[in-house]
């Protein structure tokens, strides 16, 4: 990891948009503290004044003056809105890195495109960005609706299935930010958080590169004994590993398991010891996630860990 | 006027007239009723049961998040739970103990003996009764709800829900639509028929407005959500497509057709609330509402623009910005005709002579929590500050301090107000000082760190959360502050308890106020009248002068009832309104067959709609024309004899 986890906060902006929205913020809390205030001060005075006659012109006019500020001050807050979303909105397009999101039941697929198939990656629940650049997220989903949202970058966005509809982030300083899914998409709605790794340039690049190559090939005869167990186990039926006969595309892509910081969608960090307890029993961990409990000996478990570690 | 022309008498047989207007004796007695009393008392009461139901479900959810990774419940169970708790307190407490209300004072408020369409008004309690018992039956064996109480489909469609879950959720919605459409016409009816004579619309109390608006808008937003819960159903069993991308159906057509419900439904508990706080405001400052015609244009104008802002609730689905700035404009426009009331009803205060009674006390706490909630509404209406909220707790503590604020805080004040009418007892003042400070405390120690929660990216509907997020200190606070309300519901529900048997005698009129249901007796007899009122003024009690004439001429015999013209109620007709009748219940139980039925198979809508045919051409059984009872009267106004005077000079 380049830095350490920033957590989810939309009043730690690191990006243009966040910091627009937290300036929003910032004016609203202001003007709203105010307004309160003022009328619960209004409120007291009336409730704890000396009792004497008021006319009820001036009463009038009091309630009159109060609605007409309160037009006032709320197209204020009107005009500030609408600039910010636009300035939201409108960021440089130069340069844009494009990457596509995919919801599914409880983890997020992610997905660099490229002209050339060959260099096209796809990888789970971790989005690599460069620092400064902005990124261009196109979302859908494959099933149920759920909702992007990283709070230091931007706001959220809905990843509709049928719909496919973009937003753009820049974060502006390296660290890991938290983004968790915001829309109640089912039994482990609380379990579905990806990490945006935002990173220097060359490091993003080389990322990619390393991101682009097929899986690693075993090198001893346990770690081919575990490539064996994951091919011949229903593991195939649903995960990919690029390079090899596993071509599933219900569940994450596998090809770079072992260089992800977390496992089961921002639940666990990713350890030897997390990855077997997942294998074994993710019912345990995730209950109710999809993938089902996988039974098999210590052994067979060992090589599978030994070569799923291999695949970085 | 004639003055050679018999006049009726003056002097009505009470006692006659409350045998007409009684409830059979006994068990039968209880089920046949068509009361607008008794059932207003069974709504109110069965409100609050679903309250308090509703807040077991909130307090195992505060416990289940009130540490990190806590084990109390499990995904499944959790969803059931929360999904339940929104549904219910929504569809079973606030909708209905609002218009339960509606149900019991509308007609008081008014002057009429009785709101219009009773049997209809029985009808929509019991399917009400039976679409709770229904929701709360299937939670409790597993089978609650467990996709929100929004439903949002894909994921409520079988093939991401297979269990019968989404079901319930949707025909518990068919269930209380219908029993609260019913009601509307009912209130509306009442309002614009049945009022006093001399009360024109512009004398009308501002909750029989509040009532009047809210069931308009029950009229137009209820169909929208029975239409898709239909749709969502015939999805579900029969394979319709509505909702269902993959075979062409469309994800968002939900979302547009459930909050053009959803938006408006809050308005639909909010201005009832409002409604109430005019009410006390104007008793406790013991002088007329300032700015009346402010107020009640607010009211109307709050329901128009209530249904222009559906579309905040989909900020974050990517819509053209264009059209979302139109809906935060209107979303930011709805706080002028409320603010308008906050400020009138300041004025009415700084002008009055104030009276610090418990309804009042609970009245003030509305003041606050929903100026907190009024305010982060601004701010969710701002689409970029909503696409980082939305979502999260800090639309959790907005959404409480609205609804608890904009309806549970009047509730309880009206409930100290209306209490001693209700059941001719006084509730306690010192205890419900207490029961009030327990409450406002509590509420705000939950809710308002929900806000920094929310802030500090907590997403809601998560039934549990890492420990790194750092939210843990947080939620426990507010685990805490759990307690503090739940003491003061318990303190309310045991000085409830205690005064029903063995309060303080309530006189006629406790709190000195000026609209119509204190005009007649505490608890009010069958006929809510004895002498038909007439009125001068806004608030009758403080304007009508002493001779202010009643309606004679009314039978005392029959269920006769006043007919008055819409605007200046001036009488119209009379009419016979309807004996107890058993034919409510059972069209209620067919139904209830009907509708629970057809979760399970397409045949139950035909086969179910044959006893719902036998039962409905019962209710609608002609009656035998041409009874004949006491002379038929034409209808007069006229002052009511006084000591030492010679009665019979007509108005």
């Amino acid at each position: 990891m380049t830095a350490s986890t920033v957590l989810q906060s939309i009043l730690d902006p690191a990006g243009p948009q966040a910091a627009y929205i937290s300036r929003l913020w910032w004016l609203m809390l202001w003007v709203t503290t105010i307004v309160f205030v003022l009328v619960l001060g209004f409120l007291a005075a009336a409730l704890l004044r000396r009792r004497r006659a008021t006319s009820e012109q001036s009463l009038a006019r009091a309630v009159v003056a109060a609605v007409g500020a309160t037009v006032v001050i709320l197209f204020g807050l009107l005009i500030a809105s609408v600039w910010t979303g636009r300035a939201v909105a409108s960021l440089g397009a130069t340069s844009a890195v494009t990457i596509e999101i995919v919801g599914h039941q409880f983890w997020w697929e992610v997905q660099f495109d490229d002209a050339d198939p060959s260099r096209r990656v796809t990888t789970a629940n971790e989005l690599h960005v460069p620092v400064g650049r902005p990124v261009v997220l196109k979302v859908t989903s494959r099933d149920v609706i759920h909702s992007f949202w990283a709070p230091n970058l931007h706001g959220k966005r809905d990843l509709i299935p049928g719909y496919t509809t973009a937003i753009w982030i820049q974060a502006d300083r390296p660290a890991v930010y938290r983004a968790q899914c915001a829309e109640f998409c089912g039994k482990q709605h609380a379990h579905m958080a990806l990490d945006v790794v935002a990173e220097t340039e060359a490091q993003f690049e080389r990322w990619l590169d390393a991101q682009r190559k097929p899986a690693a090939e075993p090198a001893n005869e346990s770690e081919a004994r575990g490539r064996d167990a994951f091919m011949r186990r229903q593991c195939v039926l649903c995960h990919s590993i690029r390079g090899t006969l596993a071509r599933g595309l219900v569940g994450p892509d596998l090809t770079h398991l072992a260089s992800r910081g977390k496992l089961a969608a921002g639940t666990l960090p990713n350890t030897r010891g997390h990855l077997g307890g997942w294998i074994m029993n993710s019912q345990e961990i995730k209950p109710g996630n999809l993938m089902p409990p996988n039974l098999m000996t210590s052994d067979e478990l060992q090589s599978l860990l030994t070569y799923l570690e291999i695949l970085k | 006027m004639n003055s050679e022309r018999e006049l009726p008498p003056v002097l009505v047989d009470e006692a006659q007239l409350e045998r007409t207007w009684a409830d059979e004796p006994g068990l039968a007695g209880w089920l046949t009723s068509v009361d607008h009393k008794s059932i207003g008392i069974r709504y109110i009461a069965t409100a609050f049961v679903f309250f308090l139901g509703g807040g077991v479900l909130a307090l195992l959810m505060r416990i289940q998040l009130a540490r990190p990774d806590n084990a109390f419940l499990g995904p499944d169970l959790y969803n059931q739970i929360f999904s339940t708790h929104g549904s219910n307190m929504m569809f079973l407490f606030a909708v209905p103990i609002l218009q339960g209300l509606g149900i019991y004072f509308v007609p008081l408020m008014v002057g009429a003996r009785a709101i219009a369409f009773p049997r209809l008004v029985a009808y929509s309690y019991w399917l009400y009764l039976a679409g709770g018992i229904f929701l709360w039956v299937s939670f409790l064996v597993n089978v609650g709800p467990d996709v929100g109480w929004f439903a949002y489909a894909p994921l409520s469609e079988t093939l991401y829900t297979a269990s019968k879950r989404p079901d319930v959720w949707a025909q518990m919605i068919t269930f209380t639509e219908v029993a609260s459409l019913a009601v509307a016409v009912s209130i509306v009816t009442t309002a614009f028929k049945m009022r006093a004579p001399g009360m024109s619309l512009n004398r009308m109390p501002i909750f029989v407005w509040a009532q009047v608006v809210t069931s308009f808008m029950v009229m137009f937003a209820m169909p929208a959500v029975m239409m898709a819960s239909t749709a969502l159903i015939l999805d579900r069993l029969v394979n319709t497509h509505f909702f269902d991308v993959e075979r062409g159906g469309d994800a968002l057509l939900w979302q547009h057709l459930f909050w053009f419900f959803g938006h408006p439904e809050v308005y639909i508990i909010f201005i009832p609330g409002t409604g109430l706080v005019s009410t006390l405001v104007t008793t406790f400052s013991r002088r007329p509402m300032f700015g009346y015609l402010a107020v009640v244009l607010s009211l109307v104008a709050t329901a128009f623009i209530g249904f222009g802002l559906w579309v905040h609730h989909m900020f974050a689905t990517g819509l053209p910005q264009l059209g979302e700035s139109f809906f935060t404009a209107a979303s930011i426009m709805i706080a002028i005709p409320t603010g308008a009331q906050f400020f009138c009803w300041i004025a009415t205060m700084w002008s009055g002579r104030l009276s610090f009674k418990t309804p009042f006390v609970w009245m003030l706490g509305f003041f606050v929590v929903f100026l907190i909630g009024g305010l982060s509404g601004v701010m969710v209406a701002a689409v970029p500050l909503d696409i980082q909220v939305h979502d999260t707790y800090f639309v959790v503590a907005h959404l409480h301090y609205v609804l608890i604020g904009g309806a549970v805080f009047p509730l309880f004040a009206a409930f100290y107000y209306w209490f001693p009418k209700i059941t001719g007892r006084m509730l306690s003042e010192p205890l419900g000082m207490a029961s009030f400070g327990l409450f406002f405390a509590g509420f705000n120690v939950v809710f308002f760190p929900m806000h920094v929660l929310g802030l500090h990216g907590m997403p809601r509907r998560i039934y549990t959360y890492l420990p790194e997020t750092g939210w843990g200190s947080l939620n426990l606070l507010a685990t805490a502050g759990v307690v503090l309300m739940t003491f003061g519901v318990l303190v309310f529900i045991a000085d409830a308890l205690r005064a029903w048997r063995a309060g303080v005698i309530a006189a006629d009129n406790p709190w000195e106020a000026g609209t119509l249901e204190w005009a007649t007796s505490s608890p009010p007899p069958n006929s809510n009248f004895v002498h038909l009122p007439t009125v001068a003024g806004r608030d009758p009690i403080w304007d009508n002068p002493p001779d202010q004439p009643v309606v004679v001429g009314l039978r005392s015999d029959k269920r006769d009832v006043l007919v008055t013209h819409v605007l200046d109620a001036e009488p119209d007709h009379r009419t016979i309104f309807p004996e107890p009748s058993q034919w409510p219940l059972l069209t209620a139980l067919a139904t209830t067959a009907l509708f629970i039925g057809s979760i399970f198979t397409p045949r139950a809508v035909p086969y179910g709609a044959v006893p719902l045919f036998v039962t409905m051409t019962g209710w609608f059984w002609p009656k035998e024309a041409g009874e004949t009872g006491t002379q038929q009267w034409p209808i007069e106004h006229r002052t009511l004899p006084r000591p030492n005077e010679e009665p019979g000079k007509a108005a």
